[in-house]
């Protein structure tokens, strides 16, 4: 499979870990704390960087294969790793020992990214009836909503973390224009499949939901299947490319299937 | 399908619940299940069948059922009026023999907010990722509707006309809480004005969260509104940019960036969802070590509700026995034996 960051010099942006905020540093972090009766986080920083989502990712998978049998969940956001555990059956004390001792072993920050990763490249309609608030969010941006639909669509976006909703991604990051806040109001209904966009990230919708994000694309990926051998489509890590496509293109993927004419390859 | 219990009409909340699909969590899918976990054990103990059994939950109202065979059901929750199409009416918290073509009527809630319906075999609608609960949030299934064919599994068979005495939670009361992701940032004098409001449960409450109002001030956060999105778990006290908290529950969403200034403990969790709308609530901040003793004394409650399963006495000639059961537990003699209402009887203990 063509790695397509070698491509040409056209190839579409990717992230690099230089163009994010670094890791914090310093010794309070990584941050072990409990969260709720039989939760505990580790957080690897308080502001969203690509070094401490890697992080987070990667302690999880540890954790996982550490294989504790108080832990009965695990699960990341943004740059925090969860487990749950049954303090009835292991103190909180003995686990956030365990918890830190891991910690302990290595530099998470310094974690590789999962394996297993995919690019996606997904049809998109910008605009239209489908995605009312495009301009809207591009003047938000102070791009012209062709600019907008350039610039999202040049840009390649990792999946952060999925939640949420069910096999719902967080992907970031968008070029700097797009820190654009959150609507103070609430959309009431915006579809499933749709591309929204706040605080240079975009979220993919897997249910059909309220929003204080702006909806300004729509695709027909379909993200959580739940009747599927494999329910959830995409994991963190993945990196997504919104390919834009025309009202009647769109129209015509409604025959598509699941995938929505999406496509998808091995990221090395 | 040999078993199976037929719905002739349904009210507008009636849904499939289990314990729930934990596991999903990393995949943006809460765990779900039934809103009173407890009440899935007690329907358990009185069925002499495991706590994971689907059974059907009612919000608010119940539907018109009606069994392809003869089936042992057990009703808890959430107490609802409840009569065969003979006229006989069915006790809550306990078991009952539902006869073939018989059609059980439940009515609306008279207490509380969920009632469930528990058959022997449980619901055997088909497992999806593991559980048969619906997750209206996910759209993992839907509400029942009049017309639905339900599959019951196969009753191994157990006691019926059983009663329980319910654990009190129907009309809000004291909720334990402890820290959460974000407690410290509210820092120590709003988290004790807290614990010294009363909230009322608002009407805006579902699966996924109870919404309550504070009496006085709300507890917005100065730059709550940027902190970075976190795991969320049921039981956690968000608090909206108004200064509202909401409690979330069995289908909360699995991440959020709204503060959350401590989270329920499990056992109280049942407390939270039975309110009816209007029921008062004041917080507690227990230590961790606190908690666990608590949860440890509720899971062997839990454990023991088998053993306190008593027969459900019809006939006036053991009446006698019947008051002398309750003298022994501790309720004033003379109480309507029909009163299967916890929370008044609790009232009225000494």
């Amino acid at each position: 499979m063509t790695d397509l960051r070698d491509v040409s010099p056209q190839a579409p942006h990717a992230p690099e870990a230089q163009e994010w905020p670094h890791a914090p540093e310093g010794p309070e972090w990584p941050r072990v704390t409990t969260a709720g009766f039989d939760g505990f986080v580790v957080r690897f920083g308080d502001a969203l960087s690509e070094a401490a989502n890697r992080a987070a990712l990667a302690f999880r998978a540890a954790v996982d294969l550490a294989g504790w049998p108080a832990v009965a969940e695990t699960s990341t956001s943004l740059v925090s790793t969860y487990l749950r555990f049954d303090p009835l059956g292991t103190d909180h004390a003995v686990m956030r020992r365990q918890v830190q001792s891991l910690l302990a072993t290595q530099d998470w920050y310094a974690a590789a990214l999962p394996q297993g990763r995919r690019l996606w490249r997904v049809p998109t309609v910008f605009g239209t009836g489908y995605a009312p608030q495009l301009d809207e969010a591009a003047a938000r941006a102070g791009l012209t909503a062709a600019e907008a639909i350039r610039q999202i669509a040049a840009t390649r976006l990792r999946v952060q973390t999925i939640g949420f909703a069910p096999g719902q991604p967080y992907l970031g990051e968008l070029p700097p224009a797009f820190d654009i806040p959150r609507q103070t109001e609430l959309t009431p209904e915006v579809p499933e499949g749709a591309v929204v966009v706040a605080i240079r990230q975009i979220v993919l919708f897997s249910v059909t939901t309220p929003t204080g994000w702006r909806h300004i694309g729509q695709t027909r990926f379909r993200l959580f299947r739940p009747d599927a051998d494999d329910p959830f489509v995409l994991r963190p890590g993945d990196e997504v490319l919104f390919e834009p496509i025309s009202p009647e293109r769109y129209s015509a993927l409604a025959k598509a299937g699941p995938d929505g004419g999406a496509l998808s390859e091995a990221l090395k | 399908m040999s078993r199976t219990l037929t719905l002739h009409t349904a009210g507008p909340g009636l849904t499939v619940q289990d314990l729930g699909r934990p596991g999903y969590l990393a995949f943006g899918l809460s765990r779900g299940g039934a809103a009173d976990r407890l009440a899935l054990a007690e329907g358990g103990a009185l069925l002499g069948q495991d706590t994971s059994f689907a059974a059907i939950e009612m919000a608010g109202l119940g539907g018109t059922f009606e069994a392809s065979a003869e089936m042992r059901i057990a009703l808890t929750g959430a107490p609802m009026g409840a009569a065969l199409d003979d006229g006989t009416a069915l006790r809550w918290n306990a078991s009952h023999l539902l006869p073939k073509g018989a059609r059980l009527t439940v009515g609306a809630a008279r207490r509380g907010s969920y009632g469930y319906l528990h058959v022997g075999g449980g619901i055997a609608t088909p497992d999806r990722l593991g559980a048969r609960g619906v997750h209206l949030a996910a759209g993992l299934g839907a509400r029942l509707q009049a017309g639905a064919v339900l599959p019951v599994g196969d009753d191994a068979g157990g006691p019926v006309n059983m009663a329980l005495d319910p654990e009190p939670r129907l009309e809000g009361g004291g909720l334990r809480m402890v820290p959460s992701l974000q407690t410290e940032l509210f820092g120590q004098a709003e988290l004790i004005r807290f614990q010294h409001t009363t909230f009322v449960r608002d009407s805006r409450a579902n699966r996924m969260g109870v919404r309550l109002l504070p009496e006085g001030a709300g507890f917005a956060l100065d730059g709550g509104l940027s902190v970075l999105s976190e795991v969320i778990a049921p039981g956690d006290i968000q608090v909206t940019g108004d200064g509202t908290p909401f409690i979330l529950m069995s289908e909360c969403q699995t991440t959020g960036g709204y503060p959350r200034i401590g989270s329920v403990i499990p056992s109280d969790l049942p407390r939270v969802a039975q309110a009816p709308a209007g029921a008062a609530f004041r917080f507690t901040l227990v230590s961790l070590a606190e908690a666990v003793q608590i949860e440890r004394r509720a899971a062997e409650d839990r454990a023991r509700l088998p053993a306190r399963l008593a027969p459900l006495l019809r006939d006036p000639a053991q009446i006698r026995d019947l008051l002398a059961y309750q003298l022994v537990s501790g309720v004033t003699a003379g109480t309507d034996l029909d009163d299967d209402d916890p929370d008044t009887e609790e009232g009225r203990r000494p």
